[in-house]
C-alpha cells in the first residue's frame, strides 16, 4: 500500500523535518446520494464505515460528523478495553471486540496503543467476594479470561491500595481480566478514518444532520438534511451516542434510552505509580494512568438526564472520594481536567443494535459507558448489519424488540455495574 | 448543583433528592388486555428529549414526598414545580 505508514517512512521524514507527511484523509464535498450514510463520526461510526468498505466492498458511504471526528464520547472516554461480561451474549461480542483490537494496530497500519496491562476488580467483603467467583466462574465458561486472586496476590498488583486493616471498605481480593487494557482513543478514531478514507469513504466534518427524509409511500428512510444540504441515501446508519433519541425522533420514533452525563478526571502528570486498571464497584471508581504520567478516572453517572456535556460537582465529590479511599496515597494529586461526555443507556444496560422501525434505518446506539471497549466489533458487526440488512450473530440478542418481548440482557443487575 | 424547590420544604441542594425519571407516565389498563408493545411504550420507551423534561422527582432525605419538576436537560434550568395530582399544563 502506497503511503502506508513505516519505520522506513519515519526516518525519512525524520531527516526531513517531519515537512513531507500527507494528510490522513481527505475532507471532500459532500456528493448528493450515497449508497450508505453513518450519522456520526465517532469510532462506532467510521469503523462501521471501514468494515462496510473492506469486509462488504461497499465504498460508496459517507460519515457526517456534527464536529470534529473523534469529538464526542470517543474523545472523551476513559479508554479502557476490557470483556468482563456475565451473560453468554455480552461476553461474545465483547471478547470479539477485545480480539480485534488485539489486532487493530497491524490491520489498519495506525498504532492504537492497545497496553494490555490487565484489569483488577477489587472485592470488599466476603458477600462480594462470593459474588465475583460467581461472575468469574460465569465469565470463565464463556470463555473469557477472568481470575480470582486474593488479597495477597492483588496487592503485589498494586501495592498503593487502601492497606489499612481498619477502613471502611477493606480490600479482600478481586477479580482480574489480564487481557484488559487501555488504548490510545484518539488513535483510534484516526486510524479507522485514515483507512476508511483510503477505500474510498467520504468523512464529511462539520455537517450536522437536522432531519431524516422518508418516502411518503413507504417510509423507508431516503437521505438525511443536514447543514450542508440535503444527503441522498440508499441506507441510514446511526450512530451517534448520547443524541441517538433526538436524531431517532427527526425519523418518527422512539428509543427507549435515556441519556445521561458520565464525567471523566485527569491528574497532573506523575511518575509512573500504577501500571494496571484498578476498579471498584462499591466504591464506583476506576483509575489507569497514562502514558502521559496522568491518572485517568471516573465513576458513576450523574444522577439525571441530561444532555450538558460538564457533570455536577456531587457527583465529582462522589468519585474523587472513592478515589481516595481505594488509593490513599493519591490524596494530595491534584486535578487536570474534568468533561463529562452524554451516554445512552437502556433499562437493562445493554446496547441497541440493529434494526429500526423505519426500513433502510439501522441503530447503533445505547451503549451507555461502555461504547470505546466495543468500537471494533461494533463497527464490524454494524456493517454487516447495514451491509446484508439482517442484524449479524453477535447482536441479536440485542434488538430493539427485545424490549417488547421483554428479553433484556440484564448486564446492570447481574455483573452489578452500570456498564 | 441544582437548587430544587421543594412543594413542602422550600429550595434545598439536590443532593437531598432522587430523580424519578419521567413525569405523567399512565398505567395502561385493564393490564390482562393491554399488547405487548404498549406494556413495552409504557415501560422502556419514555421521552428522552434534548430540552424541556417533566419528571419526577422525591425528596428522599427530606419529607419524602413525590413531586414534579420540568427541567431543561441542556442548561438544567428549572422552570416550574407542581404536585403529584396537579395538572401538567
Amino acid at each position: 500500500m502506497s503511503g502506508a505508514y513505516s519505520a522506513l517512512q519515519l526516518v525519512r521524514n525524520a531527516l526531513t523535518g517531519h515537512r513531507g507527511w500527507p494528510k490522513a484523509w481527505r475532507s471532500p464535498q459532500p456528493r448528493p446520494a450515497y449508497d450508505v450514510v453513518i450519522i456520526g463520526g465517532g469510532g462506532h461510526g467510521l469503523a462501521t464505515a471501514y468494515y462496510l468498505a473492506r469486509n462488504h466492498g461497499v465504498r460508496n458511504v459517507a460519515v457526517l460528523e456534527k464536529g470534529w471526528i473523534g469529538g464526542g464520547n470517543t474523545g472523551r472516554n476513559t479508554t479502557i478495553v476490557r470483556s468482563d461480561y456475565y451473560y453468554p451474549e455480552s461476553a461474545a461480542f465483547f471478547d470479539r471486540s477485545v480480539t480485534l483490537y488485539e489486532g487493530l494496530s497491524q490491520d489498519l497500519n495506525f498504532n492504537v496503543m492497545f497496553s494490555q496491562r490487565g484489569m483488577l476488580t477489587i472485592g470488599h467483603s466476603r458477600g462480594e467476594m462470593d459474588f465475583r467467583r460467581k461472575l468469574v466462574n460465569g465469565m470463565r465458561l464463556n470463555g473469557i479470561d477472568l481470575e480470582m486472586v486474593d488479597e495477597a496476590q492483588a496487592r503485589a498488583m498494586c501495592p498503593l491500595l487502601n492497606p489499612s486493616p481498619s477502613a471502611r471498605y477493606p480490600i479482600l481480593g478481586g477479580m482480574v481480566q489480564r487481557r484488559a487494557g487501555t488504548v490510545r482513543h484518539d488513535a483510534v478514531v484516526w486510524g479507522y478514518a485514515r483507512a476508511a478514507d483510503r477505500l474510498g469513504v467520504d468523512i464529511i466534518q462539520n455537517c450536522a444532520v437536522t432531519g431524516v427524509r422518508r418516502d411518503p409511500v413507504s417510509g423507508a428512510v431516503t437521505g438525511v438534511e443536514t447543514t450542508r444540504g440535503l444527503i441522498g441515501a440508499g441506507k441510514v446508519g446511526l450512530a451517534v451516542a448520547g443524541h441517538s433519541s433526538v436524531v431517532a425522533a427527526m425519523a418518527g420514533f422512539r428509543l427507549p434510552l435515556r441519556s445521561y452525563a458520565l464525567q471523566a478526571f485527569v491528574s497532573e502528570p506523575l511518575k509512573p505509580v500504577l501500571d494496571m486498571v484498578v476498579s471498584s464497584s462499591v466504591l464506583n471508581i476506576y483509575v489507569s494512568q497514562s502514558d502521559k504520567g496522568g491518572l485517568v478516572l471516573g465513576g458513576n453517572l450523574d444522577p439525571y438526564a441530561s444532555y450538558a456535556q460538564r457533570g455536577n460537582p456531587p457527583t465529582m465529590e462522589a468519585v474523587l472520594s472513592g478515589l481516595i479511599e481505594m488509593i490513599p496515597a493519591f490524596s494530595r494529586v491534584r486535578l487536570l481536567r474534568q468533561w463529562a461526555g452524554i451516554v445512552d443507556y437502556a433499562h437493562d444496560s445493554s446496547p441497541v443494535l440493529g434494526l429500526s422501525p423505519v426500513a433502510n434505518f439501522f441503530l447503533n446506539c445505547g451503549w451507555g459507558g461502555g461504547g470505546f471497549k466495543a468500537i471494533p466489533a461494533g463497527g464490524e458487526t454494524f456493517a454487516h448489519t447495514v451491509a446484508t440488512g439482517q442484524p449479524h450473530p453477535l447482536i441479536k440478542a440485542f434488538s430493539l424488540d427485545r424490549f417488547r418481548d421483554q428479553a433484556l440482557v440484564d448486564e446492570a443487575a447481574a455483573a452489578g455495574i452500570e456498564h | 448543583m441544582l437548587l430544587i424547590a421543594c412543594p413542602w420544604c422550600g429550595p434545598r441542594d439536590e443532593t437531598e433528592f432522587v430523580n424519578g425519571g419521567e413525569a405523567h407516565i399512565d398505567r395502561p389498563t385493564p393490564a390482562e388486555s393491554v399488547s405487548d408493545a404498549d406494556w413495552a411504550a409504557y415501560l422502556f420507551f419514555h421521552d428522552n428529549p434534548r430540552g424541556w423534561l417533566a419528571e419526577r422527582w422525591v425528596h428522599a432525605f427530606g419529607c419524602r414526598q413525590w413531586f414534579n419538576v420540568e427541567r431543561d436537560t441542556v442548561t438544567h434550568e428549572i422552570r416550574r414545580v407542581w404536585r403529584l395530582g396537579e395538572p401538567r399544563a
